[in-house]
């Protein structure tokens, strides 16, 4: 089962590697091939349509707001779940892509338990045994296939209403909310940790690469894994090269 | 909607004694009476019902009783519901005339998302609006009654409209008119309410159907359509609810979780902002350019010289 996810994705990946590209710069890393980001903005986008014209509908106070979004109520009615099936589905390709890499470890629980630590900026490199996804983004992970199940589950029997009990209905209500708040919690922390609160996130998703300075402080253990070389020492170096460098330019203004 | 005592009298020329009807309320809230004991299934309602609101012609559906089809249709909003009963070994019919129930508290309106789609009347008639609906099917799980039926040409959901056209022009509904035996009345609440008592009154000391009563659940304050029935202890031989509730889902959660649920959301992306203002940014290390050694406040400084 495993192995067959594993080639199914693997050849996928060769596919779109076929028709985009990923160029990387010296003292760059590939971290997402064109694979994965075509996935990732294909569930982003189709995420973004649901959002928003599933909470068109979710409260009076949002109705008049999102639904001219979509061309009014009826519509935004027929609309939403066609986007909420679409983001499940690329979502379903997305989770065979990082099944693996999300996989949870005990240094995801050790990373979740110094939460507190990483939110104040109390170390400014991560702990050498963060890999290619850290506590926080496989918790995310983990909480997207949690509720794109319950999305699935619940939109389906309140898509085909008729064929079932109205207290079905009623708790299906309550259940797609309860998802659709956990998602939105998660989206709104994963959109501000991708752009404002770490540079450099961003660009990975969009052209692919990131900066080796990058690597060793989010990903470590993904640095080693993929340049062989030790995370702390390259740290220590760059910051070494730093002081000579500021050093020569103090020596020539002296001169 | 004009003030109905607009042209009530209130004073008259030369007229001995005080103005006569001075200080009459018009009574607004409306209902519609069922008898079922005095209901003889003949469908008369149904007809009028179907050719009042000009719908097309519905198959009918036999299924080895006296019914026209299973349940109400968004094209036949009136349906007489046949059920077989047992008093004193012996075969009842127990016939009712099903439809909306016009409750002073409405499941479909509370469970509606669509603004403007569902509205009450002061008169208490529940009304779907269908330029406004979006075909969610929402009202028809908030309904204890399951009245309210998809139409799914239209996506829309139709349900009896208590005739408001023909209340709105102080006419009876339709389904009164066509009425033979009378079981069928329609006027004020509280009018209905009173004629109801005493029909079970009537029934319970001289027809011997002792647990005769009146049906306008107080679960929901009551509705604009009540019954007097032959049991009142058994409403659900005639397929009544016998204490119709709507789903917490539709009141507690929708005006009170869902709001919250929203502000923490909010909150959510005024946390994110701030704490961007607070903590700066996660720069890959080491930093350009280069940080530099924490320096004495200046500010600070100067203030600690001061004596």
């Amino acid at each position: 089962m495993s192995a067959s996810i594993e080639r199914f994705d693997e050849r996928a990946r060769r596919e779109a590697d076929r028709v985009g590209e990923t160029i990387v710069h010296r003292g760059q890393l590939l971290r997402h091939p064109v694979y994965t980001r075509v996935l990732h903005w294909s569930v982003a986008i189709s995420f973004v349509l649901a959002l928003l014209s599933g909470f068109a509908l979710y409260t009076p106070w949002l109705y008049r707001w999102l639904t001219p979004l979509f061309g009014g109520g009826p519509r935004t009615r027929l609309l939403h779940p066609w986007f909420g099936l679409l983001f499940v589905i690329f979502f379903f390709f997305q989770f065979l892509n990082w099944f693996g890499p999300m996989a949870w470890t005990a240094a995801d629980r050790r990373w979740l338990k110094h939460l507190k630590e990483y939110s104040t900026h109390q170390h400014r490199v991560e702990p050498e045994e963060v890999g290619f996804f850290n506590g926080g983004q496989k918790l995310y992970f983990w909480l997207i296939v949690l509720s794109a199940l319950l999305f699935i589950i619940t939109g389906i029997l309140m898509w085909f209403d008729h064929l079932v009990g109205r207290w079905l209905i009623v708790v299906s209500y309550v259940v797609h909310d309860l998802a659709a708040l956990l998602m939105l919690g998660g989206f709104i922390i994963h959109i501000y940790e991708g752009t404002s609160h770490q540079p450099g996130t961003f660009h990975s998703m969009l052209d692919g690469t990131v900066t080796e300075k990058w690597a060793w402080t989010h990903h470590p253990g993904w640095f080693r894994a993929v340049t062989n070389r030790d995370p702390r020492q390259a740290y220590e170096r760059e910051k070494q090269r730093q002081v000579d460098r500021e050093r020569t330019i103090e020596d020539r203004r002296e001169l | 909607m004009s003030n109905p005592r607009t042209f009530q009298i209130q004073e008259i020329s030369a007229h001995p004694g005080p103005v006569p009807g001075a200080g009459t309320r018009r009574e607004e809230q409306v209902c519609k009476y069922i008898d079922v004991t005095t209901c003889i299934g003949c469908k008369a309602c149904e007809v009028a019902c179907v050719e009042w609101n000009d719908h097309p012609f519905r198959e009918t559906t036999f299924n080895d009783t006296y019914q026209t089809m299973p349940t109400t249709e968004w094209n036949y909003y009136n349906l007489i519901k046949f059920a077989e009963d047992e008093r004193d070994g012996n075969l009842m019919w127990l016939l009712r005339k099903d439809q909306c129930m016009h409750c002073e508290d409405p499941g479909c309106l509370r469970a509606c998302p669509a603004d403007g789609a569902i509205i009450k009347y002061e008169n208490g008639i529940v009304d779907f609006q269908q330029d406004n609906c979006i075909g969610c099917g929402y009202c028809i799980s908030g309904c204890p009654f399951d009245i309210p039926k998809f139409h799914p040409k239209t996506n829309k959901v139709y349900k009896c409209t208590l005739c408001s056209d023909r209340v709105g022009q102080g006419l009876e509904p339709a389904c009164i008119k066509a009425c033979p035996t009378g079981c069928l009345k329609f006027g004020t609440k509280s009018d209905m309410v009173q004629i109801a008592g005493l029909r079970a009154k009537q029934l319970r000391e001289v027809s011997g159907f002792a647990d005769a009563g009146v049906y306008d659940p107080a679960s929901i304050n009551g509705t604009h359509v009540i019954y007097v029935l032959h049991d009142i202890k058994r409403p659900e031989r005639y397929g009544l609810p016998a204490n119709p509730i709507i789903p917490p889902s539709y009141t507690y959660w929708k005006w009170l979780a869902k709001p919250i649920g929203l502000g923490l959301g909010l909150l959510g992306i005024l946390g994110v902002f701030f704490h961007r203002v607070s903590f700066g940014p996660r720069l890959p290390q080491p930093e350009e350019p280069p940080l530099i050694e924490p320096q004495p406040d200046p500010v600070e400084a100067k203030r600690k010289e001061l004596p």
